[in-house]
């Protein structure tokens, strides 16, 4: 049994990224959206937050908001999962239910 | 004829998630017709904003990163970045577009007008500022 958290602000902005890890079980998925992508980037000062979840947690980024950014699939944090939509959908069928952090 | 101000556009967010980058941008453009000093300072999340390669075609929205090459032709002299929202970020200047600058009448170019600045320097900038537009 688990869920799928969404966040969709950058964790730079805001601490939703932050308390989304802290109140989300073991074994959650987490998806990074929209903006929230930029905390699946390496070497940044909130790089540590997410690497140190993928300890009880899968961490999953959309592509193609990475892409829109300008970002380089090989910034992506060593363990974070790239998706596309339709890996979007696949996640949110895999789970007990979706949970957003705006 | 009213004296010429500076005017400095104060960019502090990610571009895509919201439409405040664009609407920044917007009103940039807009701001060249009334022939003032205007410069842009990107900090935090603004860094991003100028970051090359942007492809939103995945997610259907517009690429406007492009256009902040051609605010040398807008009467934008300085384009500023935050040097430590670059670092905390691990971003470097070569992960920044570059914004070249000719003055029509001397003929007068800069290369690149985006500098990156520590931030005694920001706050030195956004104090010398007559009007400063917040996004």
């Amino acid at each position: 049994m688990s869920d799928l958290h969404t966040v969709n602000k950058s964790p730079f902005e805001k601490n939703s990224l932050e308390t989304c890890l802290k109140l989300s079980l073991a074994g959650s998925s987490i998806l990074l959206l929209e903006d929230a992508v930029y905390g699946a980037v390496s070497g940044t000062t909130v790089s540590d937050l997410v690497s140190g979840a993928l300890a009880d947690k899968k961490v999953y980024v959309l592509g193609p908001d990475f892409k829109a950014r300008g970002l380089d699939e090989g910034r992506v944090i060593n363990g974070v999962e790239l998706v596309d939509y339709a890996g979007f959908v696949d996640l949110a069928e895999a789970n007990d239910k979706v949970q957003a952090w705006v | 004829m009213s004296e010429t101000k500076n005017f400095m556009f104060l960019n502090r967010r990610a571009p895509y998630g919201t439409i405040y980058a664009w609407e920044s941008l917007e009103v940039v453009l807009i701001s060249a017709a009334f022939e003032q000093n205007v410069s842009l300072l990107f900090a935090d999340d603004g860094v991003f904003q100028l970051v090359k390669g942007s492809d939103p075609s995945g997610i259907g929205m517009k690429n406007f990163t492009p256009t902040y090459r051609t605010l040398g032709d807008y009467e934008v002299r300085h384009m500023y970045v935050d040097k430590a929202s670059l670092e905390a970020r691990g971003l470097t200047t070569d992960d920044l577009i570059q914004v070249e600058w000719e003055d029509w009448e001397t003929e007068e170019s800069v290369d690149n007008i985006v500098e990156v600045v520590d931030s005694a320097k920001a706050a030195e900038l956004l104090a010398a500022s007559d009007t400063v537009f917040s996004f």
